[in-house]
């Protein structure tokens, strides 16, 4: 019998059976809708010249703002995909649900194909959820102040496809980094420490010399950054510069893919016990 | 249920580095009985279960249904329902949520689940999230999990933990039940006593090897018979007793008497014209044998 695709929605029922889905969703819808309507407010200000200590209008520039501020959704929300990805495996680990789920579907790799799939679609919820929250916030007190949406662009539509495509591979790639850490405390402190500190730190210092860009690009943030086209990073550091969008898609779908044949073939392998 | 299958247990080894938790194991469960698997902790029992169920890879051997292993069933949950501790469940998940999951991936119809709630008494708490269950839901969670697909196989680990009196009874009789409809039941426990009055067969194991395979009565065939009598007239029971040349002893409840049936005691008083109040046969030589095999005086 075909175990694939039972398995599939079992696991699209074990995520939406629990709260933490819905959790995520609502932390990244409120993060990106803050800082997206923040920064949109901040720059709309400065344009104006109402903001305290710029006089004059338009010592601000605005142009191109609208994409960077959308691209929140994947630049600072990207975390939220990671951590759902990563929880999807550790939660079975913590709470010993592993033995159920291996007792109806005994062939694991089908089990981890199953979550990788349902995963990237949660992923690209996520992307949309966390679009809403940029366009919706950014793109509403952009219009507030006058300044140009750019909704009317093909390009800025595409690179919402692009940022969506974004959030579901980080969604993958969290299912590789818990199938590897199956620890659920260090998976989660793994993720923050390097999305928030070790790879912001490293992209930054890649600004100082080229051959650091070179490496710092194959990051998965740089990645990211490539594969959406525009990001908040873009101002502070250089980095990939010289690569196609796509190129970001496959090295961050490179990611998933090895981290997760790691998990399949390390820890997904072990005793259940 | 369509498929029933005997268990194979094929000279099973488990070793967690230098330590065999299991060792050359062997031992086959019939179908339409119920079969105790028994031994103290730690001797090996849910690692040999787990091994069975494909969960724990075997260091040597194999362990079967019916010549197939577990990972090779067709439809695993619909051939054996396995409820292994009490804690596999996701705390914020509901009972119905659980099931749901389990069925949605082995194409179990949803109506099972709801017959399955029903079965083990669940019905009224299975919206609620199992962080809030007390153990013996937890149990009858489990239990529920393991009958989910109507199998023809079941393997419950210690399924008699944590339940009330009121439950104990109720899962002796479901077993009883399952093994009357004609299914292969392995039930494991630490104490005999505590499925004595459910089991055909035992299997019992300690430090990770056989030490006796049989039926329950087997058990009990090496154990000295002992009957406890009592009397209104204890004093007067006592001497007629010996004269009758029975070895009796004082106990709390009565005299035992030890190496005779009950009807020849209660001849005896009979005989003599002393009223009994209290005549039966002890079978707390059971537990002792038991205890005997696994070498437990510690």
């Amino acid at each position: 019998m075909n175990t694939f695709l039972p398995a599939v929605r079992s696991e699209v029922a074990k995520i939406t059976s629990t709260r933490m889905w819905w959790i995520l969703a609502l932390v990244l819808f409120v993060y990106v809708l803050a800082m997206a309507g923040g920064l949109a407010a901040l720059l709309g200000a400065g344009s104006d010249g109402s903001l305290p200590g710029v006089t004059t209008t338009g010592s601000v520039p605005t142009a191109g703002i609208a994409p960077l501020i959308y691209s929140f959704a994947s630049s600072i929300g990207y975390v939220f995909p990671v951590l759902l990805g990563a929880l999807a495996v550790t939660g079975e680990v913590r709470h010993q649900t592993l033995t159920p789920t291996f007792l109806a579907t005994p062939r694991r790799g089908v089990v981890l194909l199953a979550k990788l799939l349902v995963l990237l679609a949660f992923g690209a919820l996520f992307g949309v959820i966390g679009l809403v929250a940029s366009v919706g916030g950014g793109g509403g007190v952009l219009a507030a102040f006058g300044i140009e949406t750019e909704l009317g662009s093909s390009d800025t539509w595409a690179m919402f496809a692009r940022l969506i495509l974004a959030m579901a591979l980080w969604a993958a790639v969290g299912i590789g980094l818990g199938s590897i850490v199956t620890n659920q405390v260090a998976v989660i402190v793994i993720v923050i420490a390097f999305t928030q500190f070790v790879e912001p730190v490293l992209r930054s210092v890649g600004a100082l010399a080229d051959w650091i860009g070179d490496i710092v690009q194959f990051l998965p943030g740089a990645a990211s950054d490539t594969l959406v086209g525009t990001s908040i990073f873009g101002l502070v550091s250089t980095g990939a510069d010289g690569l196609e969008w796509w190129a970001g898609a496959l090295i961050l779908g490179g990611i998933a893919a090895v981290l997760t044949a790691l998990g399949a073939l390390t820890t997904w392998r072990r005793d259940v016990t | 249920m369509t498929d029933v299958r005997t268990i194979e247990v094929e000279a099973v080894t488990k070793r967690f580095g230098a330590v065999a938790a299991v060792n050359s194991l062997s031992f086959q469960v019939a179908p339409g009985r119920v079969t105790g698997f028994l031994g103290p902790n730690g001797a090996g029992k849910t690692t040999t279960l787990r091994m069975l169920l494909g969960l724990v890879r075997p260091t040597e051997g194999r362990a079967t249904f019916g010549g197939v292993a577990y990972a090779d069933l067709d439809s695993p949950l619909r051939t054996v329902g396995a409820a292994l501790e009490a804690a596999s469940f996701h705390p914020g998940r509901s009972a119905r949520n659980h099931l749901a999951i389990l069925a949605t991936a082995s194409r179990i119809p949803r109506a099972r689940i709801d017959a399955t709630l029903d079965l083990v008494g669940l019905s009224e708490f299975a919206d609620r999230r199992v962080g809030g269950y007390s153990l013996g839901m937890r149990q009858r969670l489990g239990l529920a999990s393991a009958l989910l697909g109507d199998p023809g196989v079941l393997v419950l680990d210690e399924p008699i933990n944590g339940l009330d009196p009121e439950g104990i009874k109720w899962i002796r009789s479901l077993l009883r039940a399952l093994a009357g409809e004609g299914r292969t039941v392995l039930v494991s426990s630490h104490l005999l006593s505590e499925v004595q009055q459910s089991v055909d067969d035992v299997i019992i194991i300690a430090r990770g090897e056989l030490v006796h395979e049989g039926t329950l009565s087997s058990l009990s065939a090496g154990d000295s018979l002992s009957v406890l009598v009592d009397a209104p007239d204890r004093a007067a029971l006592a001497a007629a007793l010996s004269a009758a040349g029975f070895t009796v002893t004082a106990a709390r409840a009565g005299l035992v008497v030890v190496g005779v049936e009950a009807e020849e005691v209660g001849r005896a008083a009979f005989a003599a014209g002393v009223p009994l109040s209290t005549l039966h046969r002890q079978s707390s030589g059971l537990e002792e044998t038991f205890l005997h095999l696994v070498g437990g005086d510690r």
